[in-house]
C-alpha cells in the first residue's frame, strides 16, 4: 500500500530549514522537548510575513473598506480588493467577481445551500454527497433537505477509503440537483477524482460543488481546468488566518442567486419599499468584511505561489511515504485509508491502545497530532472505529520529525504493552 | 516524564486491560449512556439496588484507557454501598479531579488524581461517574461531559 508519488521526478529538495525558519511558532519545546507539529489538517501554520501583514495592516492601513473618501478607507480597500485578485490566481478563477469572501470553508457550502440550491429544491429533488465528507459539507445539506423536502444520497467508500464510482454512475441522474464531494478528505487523505465526478455530473446538467480545505495546502488548484461550479477553501489550512476563507463560483451562477446575509455593503439602494443588491461578489458580503483575514490569506496565498511547488509536493510525498512505513512497522497499528491518491495525511489506531491514549502521550513527547472523529462521524462508523489517530504533514515537516513520531509511538507501546 | 506515569499507572493499565462488571446487568434498576462526543466514547452504566443499597454496578461500552479504567474502578467502589453513599462518591471523585484531594475516597480510586495534571482528559474521568449519578437518579437520557462540542476540524 505504498503512496503513490504526486511530483516524480530527481530534482532537488527544497530547502526545508530555511522553510521552517520562516514559521516561527515552529521553533518552541513542548513538554521539554522541541515541538513535532502534525496537525496540519487542523490547521497549518503560518510564516512571518503573513504575521507581520497583519500587524501591519492594524498598524498603518486599518479603516472600513469601501465606504469612505479619505486616505485610509481607499487604502484598506486597496489592499483588501488585491487579496481578492490574489486568491482569485491561486486558484485560476476568471475574475475576482468570482471570488466571495466567507468565513470560511463551512460558510461558503451554507451559502451555496440556502441561495443555490434552497430556491430550486422540491420533494422530487436529491443531493448527492459522499460518505467521507467532513461535516461541514453534511449538515448544510441535511439542513437544507429538512426545509425543502429534497433527499440526501450519500456515494459509499470502499475499505481502502476510495469513492466508490461504479455506485457514483448509477446514484446521479435526473433527480440530481446537485453534487458536494470533498477534492481531498480530511479523515483518509484520500484525493478525490474531482474532474471525473464533474464530466459525470454535467452529462445530467448538474452541478459540482467541491470542498476544497484539505486539497488547497497540497495540490495546486484550477478551478477552470476542473471544470466545477463552486469551490470552497479556508484560509488557516493554507498558511492564512483564522476566520476568512473562499467561495469561488461562476460568475453567471453568482449573478442568478439571491443574497443570503442582508446589512450594509451588499445593497445599492435602501428603502422601506424594497432595497437593490450591489454587484458581484458584494452582494454577498453583508456587514463588514474581515479585513485583516483577507489581507493576511492574500500574503499567504501570494507566498505560497511563490513557492516551488512541484519541489514542495515531492517533500510531502516524501513524509507521506516515510510515515506509512513508520505506523505500518510498528506492531498492531493499523492505517485507516489506503487510497492510491493521497496527500500527506496518515490516520491510523492500534488494537489495544485508544487514540485519545496515544494523543496524550505522543503529546508529552512534543508530538502533536490530531485524534478523534475528525468532524466525520458517518465515516468512522464506515470503518468501524471509535476515533482515528491522525498525523497531517506540511511541506515544513521532516523526516526527522517522522522517527520521532515512531519513538513517541513505541514509547506509547512500551507503556501500554508492558 | 513523572505526570505521564502516573496517569498510566499499573493499576490504571490493568483495568483498562481487564475491566471489572464490564458486562450487561440482568434486570437493572437504572441505566443511563455517558457519551464524550468529541472523543467517540460511550459507556453505559447499570445498577442493580436492592432498597437504597447498590448490589450490582456494571458497565458497557468502549472508550479510552482512562474512561474505561475509571469506570471499572467505580463499578468495584461502589458496589455494596447505598445510594447517598454513592452520590457522596460521585461529588467526592469530582473533587478530587477538580483539587486533588481525595480524603473521603476509598484509596484504590486515588489512581485516578493524576488525571488532574491532563485537563483534556478530565471529562473522560469522569464520564462513567456522571453516568452513574443520572441512573441513580432515574435519568436514563443520555448524558455527556462536554459542554460544547467542537465542529473544527
Amino acid at each position: 500500500m505504498s503512496a503513490k508519488l504526486h511530483a516524480q521526478g530527481t530534482a532537488a529538495l527544497p530547502d526545508i530549514d530555511a522553510l521552517r525558519a520562516q514559521f516561527p511558532i515552529l521553533h518552541q519545546q513542548v513538554n521539554g522537548k522541541p515541538l513535532v507539529y502534525l496537525d496540519n489538517a487542523a490547521s497549518a501554520q503560518r510564516p512571518d510575513c503573513v504575521i507581520d501583514a497583519i500587524s501591519q495592516y492594524y498598524r498603518r492601513d486599518h479603516a472600513n473598506v469601501h465606504r469612505g473618501v479619505h486616505t485610509l478607507s481607499d487604502r484598506a480597500t486597496q489592499i483588501f480588493e488585491q487579496a481578492r485578485e490574489t486568491a482569485a490566481r491561486f486558484i485560476n478563477a476568471g475574475s475576482s467577481r468570482e471570488i466571495v469572501w466567507t468565513r470560511g470553508t463551512t460558510e461558503a457550502i451554507n451559502l451555496v445551500a440556502q441561495s443555490y440550491a434552497r430556491p430550486k429544491l422540491t420533494t422530487d429533488d436529491e443531493i448527492l454527497i459522499t460518505w467521507m465528507e467532513h461535516h461541514a459539507n453534511i449538515v448544510p445539506w441535511q439542513i437544507l433537505a429538512q426545509q425543502t423536502g429534497a433527499h440526501l444520497r450519500v456515494v459509499p467508500v470502499s475499505d481502502a477509503g476510495e469513492l466508490d464510482m461504479e455506485a457514483f454512475e448509477t446514484m446521479i441522474g435526473e433527480r440530481t440537483r446537485l453534487v458536494a464531494v470533498g477534492h481531498v478528505s480530511n479523515s483518509l487523505g484520500t484525493i478525490n477524482p474531482v474532474a471525473d465526478i464533474v464530466r459525470l455530473a454535467h452529462a445530467y446538467d448538474v452541478p459540482v460543488l467541491i470542498d476544497g480545505a484539505q486539497a488547497v495546502p497540497h495540490l495546486e488548484v484550477d478551478v477552470q481546468a476542473l471544470g466545477c461550479d463552486f469551490y470552497a477553501f479556508s484560509g488557516h489550512k493554507v498558511f492564512g488566518p483564522t476566520g476568512i476563507g473562499v467561495l469561488w463560483a461562476r460568475e453567471r451562477l453568482l449573478e442568478a442567486m439571491p443574497p443570503w446575509h442582508g446589512g450594509g455593503e451588499m445593497i445599492r439602494t435602501v428603502s422601506f419599499q424594497g432595497s437593490t443588491w450591489n454587484e458581484l461578489p458584494f452582494k454577498f458580503e453583508a456587514g463588514t468584511p474581515h479585513i485583516a483575514g483577507a489581507v493576511g490569506l492574500g500574503v499567504a496565498l501570494e507566498w505560497f505561489m511563490n513557492q516551488d511547488r512541484v519541489a514542495l509536493a515531492r517533500h510531502e510525498a516524501q513524509l507521506l511515504a516515510e510515515c506509512t512505513d513508520c505506523i505500518e512497522s510498528l506492531p498492531g497499528l493499523r492505517i485507516v485509508g489506503t487510497a492510491v491518491d493521497k496527500v500527506s495525511v496518515v490516520a491510523f489506531v492500534a488494537d489495544d491502545i485508544h487514540a485519545h491514549d496515544l494523543g496524550t502521550i505522543l503529546d508529552h513527547e512534543g508530538v502533536a497530532i490530531r485524534t478523534g472523529h475528525h468532524c466525520t462521524m458517518p465515516l468512522m462508523e464506515r470503518f468501524a472505529v471509535p476515533a482515528t489517530a491522525r498525523a497531517s504533514m506540511a511541506f515544513y515537516n521532516t523526516s526527522a520529525e517522522i522517527v520521532r513520531l515512531h519513538a513517541a509511538l513505541e514509547r506509547a507501546i512500551k507503556l501500554f504493552r508492558a | 516524564m513523572v505526570e505521564l506515569e502516573m496517569l498510566y499507572r499499573e493499576v490504571v493499565l490493568e483495568h483498562n486491560r481487564r475491566p471489572r462488571n464490564f458486562r450487561r446487568l440482568a434486570a437493572p434498576c437504572g441505566c443511563t449512556e455517558g457519551i464524550n462526543a468529541l472523543c467517540g466514547d460511550r459507556l453505559r452504566v447499570c445498577v442493580r439496588l436492592e432498597g437504597e443499597q447498590i448490589i450490582e454496578a456494571a458497565f458497557e461500552g468502549s472508550g479510552c484507557a482512562i474512561s474505561m479504567a475509571s469506570a471499572s474502578m467505580m463499578t468495584e467502589a461502589v458496589t455494596g454501598s447505598t445510594r447517598q453513599q454513592a452520590r457522596a462518591m460521585v461529588a467526592a471523585l469530582g473533587l478530587l479531579l477538580a483539587t486533588g484531594e481525595s480524603h473521603t475516597l476509598p484509596d484504590q480510586l486515588c489512581a485516578l488524581a493524576a488525571v488532574k495534571a491532563f485537563p483534556s482528559r478530565v471529562k473522560c474521568a469522569v464520564l462513567a461517574w456522571e453516568a452513574l449519578r443520572a441512573a441513580l437518579a432515574g435519568e436514563h437520557l443520555a448524558i455527556t461531559t462536554e459542554d460544547e462540542l467542537q465542529y473544527t476540524d
